[in-house]
């Protein structure tokens, strides 16, 4: 019968009990819910620890009619759709997601994490690393491989982004811009020719001129969140765009050798009326600022972008006339995921530092890691932690189902900074001293964090972002 | 004969090497203890990869004996490093020393050698948790190849290309040997620097072939697959004692001599 299509099925996980309890759906009216259910292939002799995400919505007027049937551990799932895949850790991940683990966080560990810290402290950009990251292909990571790129999906891109910024978050932004916010609009909006010329010399490193890296332009001084209101305008002369403007606060513009830029080509349409355009940044006219004096991620420069009567030819337009905005919005989801994935990096890096320095530091006759306000914290970090990286990964995992994960990576980012953040502070906090000063890298992501809730939408667009998600969700149903 | 030279590489699952093991009911637990491939493993699959580079090899093949699900980790890895195709010889049993032991490991690589006809098998010198070293040299033994232990460095030989020019590192000094395929070689620390897996790399890795077989299939060939060594009994090493500070070099060179007895 009807009611018994709507039993729902979940094991009680403590960890997510918080979430799901029964009395809360108990004689609710219209919800939409996670489902949680077992997955049939993966065969663990514990089935608490697996979880399928998949959305339903239940009509109003089923719900209102169910009483106890709601609740019942053996009930079938009324609808098994999405990701079917369920990795709770990194252990039950797919071979080919677990050796880009191991690979990027021996990498961090070799390369990055020994290094962090001076190249923090010099503002250095640490060119000979990133050179071996993309020797390794990860700055092309989700690029095809007709375009010298590796072809990997999005909770592998999630996955490397926070082993690699648990290493060094510098490297990690630097990857992070110049993956989801310069490739992926124009290997997603851009026709063969602008992939060949923007794309494959900076999906791979093997093109004998060395490093190539890209950059984003939407933020401007006069707006970063409402992003609609660009100023940068775009007139068409001839068969070239002349571009003026200013960017501001752009990832590695020190770097870069060509930029995505964002401008209006009719004020009048508002956001309907921006543009994407493929720069290069060797164009006469086009000027770099000054390297901004950072708080964290000091190692990347962030600089605005100058644009003086800048022209570019005419099929450097990326996508359509008008769809700008649009573009920007597509490519800032998923460069959510990879923001994410940074702060998820920073994060476990305290938790790694906290947690070694509690088991060592003694103090009142024993080691701090067996006092209670030091396990209290340790453990605050890592449900934190671990559920922002599961939120992450449910994006990625959304987004490589070619499912909607707009409210997923708002949600992911917003978790994940957030959990930095947090993670971050009690860090210190149970350093003490030796967590204010350099030698312990505690300070260091302490500085890192904090950028991680304000770009790539802040934490307060990000909210808007999922109420927006969510009501239009309960507006349908209604 | 080096264009087509085959390199047969042993690469063995075992426990990190960061890894602090834990000694329960006088074995060591390995339950939920993160496990990867033996360094020195990784440095002999290095060392057949930049072969097969260099034209040295034009083909490498991985084996692999271990349990089901590990083993073909373990082999991916070295698949992604470079190597073309794999054998994974599956096994539930413990294979480090416990249960699976070195003259086993040996009898398996020669039933292996005589099947593909590598003309070099490179191996690890040892496993970091058996810490044997025995394979490499049990398995020249069998097949009554020439052999080189603790290779440091390594190149075509001057006589020709049937014959490989090593660096081999002793307690007492490094030897320079010139030796005769084919022949068997294990690989010690300052060989190479093993690379990291490209993207690309991983990816082809999952392409790959990986020959699967079960352990029983060699018994049934033959094979002893019995340990003849049975461990009595496992402790930890004596937990690191605290030091003393000396007032001089007099009282430090009295120590050395009368205490210590190293001078």
């Amino acid at each position: 019968h009807r009611h018994q299509k709507l039993l729902l099925y979940w094991h009680s996980i403590d960890f997510f009990h918080y979430f799901f309890r029964s009395d809360i759906y108990y004689k609710a009216s219209h919800l939409s819910r996670v489902e949680i259910h077992q997955h049939n292939s993966v065969h663990i002799k514990n089935p608490i620890l697996e979880i399928t995400m998949s959305l339903q919505t239940i009509s109003r007027r089923l719900l209102s009619r169910s009483t106890a049937t709601l609740v019942s551990k053996k009930s079938k799932p009324l609808v098994t759709t999405m990701a079917t895949r369920s990795y709770l850790s990194h252990s039950q991940l797919p071979e080919e997601h677990k050796m880009i683990y191991d690979m990027c966080r021996s990498f961090a560990d070799n390369e990055l994490s020994p290094n962090a810290g001076e190249w923090d402290k010099k503002h250095e950009f640490p060119t000979d690393a990133v050179t071996k990251l993309a020797e390794l292909g990860m700055m092309g990571i989700n690029v095809s491989s007709d375009f010298g790129g590796s072809e990997m999906d999005a909770l592998s891109y999630a996955i490397a982004m926070e082993e690699i910024s648990r290493g060094c978050a510098s490297v990690g932004v630097i990857m992070s811009a110049h993956n989801s916010l310069y490739l992926y609009p124009i290997d997603t909006w851009g026709t063969d020719a602008q992939k060949e010329q923007f794309v494959e010399p900076y999906a791979t490193c093997a093109h004998g001129d060395g490093l190539k890296v890209g950059c984003f332009g939407l933020s401007e001084p006069g707006n970063g969140s409402d992003a609609g209101a660009a100023s940068t305008t775009a007139t068409l002369d001839g068969d070239e765009w002349v571009l003026n403007g200013t960017k501001a606060w752009i990832t590695n513009a020190h770097e870069a050798s060509a930029a995505v830029v964002f401008a209006t080509t009719d004020k009048d349409l508002k956001h309907k009326g921006i543009s994407a355009f493929i720069v290069p940044m060797d164009a006469e006219g086009f000027s770099l600022g000054a390297k901004e004096d950072k708080l964290g991620i000091r190692a990347s420069s962030t600089a605005n972008l100058i644009m003086d009567q800048v022209r570019i030819p005419k099929d450097y337009l990326l996508g359509e006339q008008g769809q700008g905005f649009k573009i920007a919005m597509q490519t800032l989801d998923g460069g959510r995921i990879g923001v994410a994935g940074q702060a998820l990096g920073i994060a476990s890096a305290s938790i790694d530092v906290a947690a070694k320095y509690a088991l060592e530091r003694e103090a009142f006759g024993k080691p701090i890691a067996q006092l209670q306000s030091i396990q209290n914290k340790l453990s605050a970090m890592a449900v934190a932690r671990d559920s922002a990286r599961l939120l992450t990964w449910r994006a990625a995992m959304l987004k490589d189902n070619k499912e909607r994960f707009v409210r997923e990576a708002a949600m992911a980012k917003l978790a994940a900074s957030e959990a930095a953040t947090m993670c971050a502070h009690q860090a210190i906090q149970v350093l003490g001293g030796m967590g204010y000063v350099s030698d312990m890298p505690a300070e260091r992501h302490y500085r890192d964090a904090r950028i991680t809730e304000i770009y790539e939408g802040t934490s307060e667009i990000q909210h808007l972002v999922i109420a927006g998600d969510l009501f239009k969700e309960y507006k349908q149903a209604s | 004969i080096f264009q087509k030279m085959k390199i047969l590489v042993g690469v063995k699952r075992v426990v990190d090497y960061a890894v602090r093991v834990r000694v329960a009911n006088n074995t060591i637990d390995l339950s939920n203890i993160k496990m990867s491939l033996n360094p020195f493993c990784e440095i002999a699959v290095e060392q057949a990869v930049r072969m097969k580079e260099s034209k040295m090899a034009s083909e490498v093949i991985a084996v692999n004996i271990g349990p089901a699900k590990g083993g073909t980790e373990t082999l991916r890895t070295a698949l992604a490093m470079g190597c073309d195709r794999g054998i994974h010889i599956t096994t539930e049993q413990r294979t480090d020393f416990l249960e699976v032991q070195p003259r086993t490991v040996s009898q398996i690589f020669k039933s292996l050698v005589d099947e593909e006809e590598p003309s070099l098998v490179l191996l690890g010198k040892q496993g970091i948790d058996s810490d044997c070293g025995q394979v490499g040299p049990m398995l020249a033994g069998l097949l009554n190849w020439p052999q080189v232990t603790f290779a440091a460095s390594l190149e075509q030989g001057d006589d020709g290309d049937s014959t490989l020019k090593l660096d081999r590192e002793t307690d007492s000094g490094t030897e320079q040997l010139q030796v005769q395929l084919p022949s068997v070689v294990t690989c010690d620390l300052r060989l190479n620097e093993p690379r990291y897996a490209t993207l690309p790399n991983i990816m082809k890795a999952k392409k790959k072939k990986v020959d699967v077989r079960d352990i029983s299939t060699f018994g049934d060939a033959g094979v002893d697959l019995e340990p003849h060594l049975q461990v009595l009994e496992i402790t930890e090493p004596p937990s690191r004692q605290a030091g003393i500070v000396v007032q001089d070099v007099d009282e430090l060179v009295s120590k050395l001599k009368d205490e210590a007895k190293v001078i």
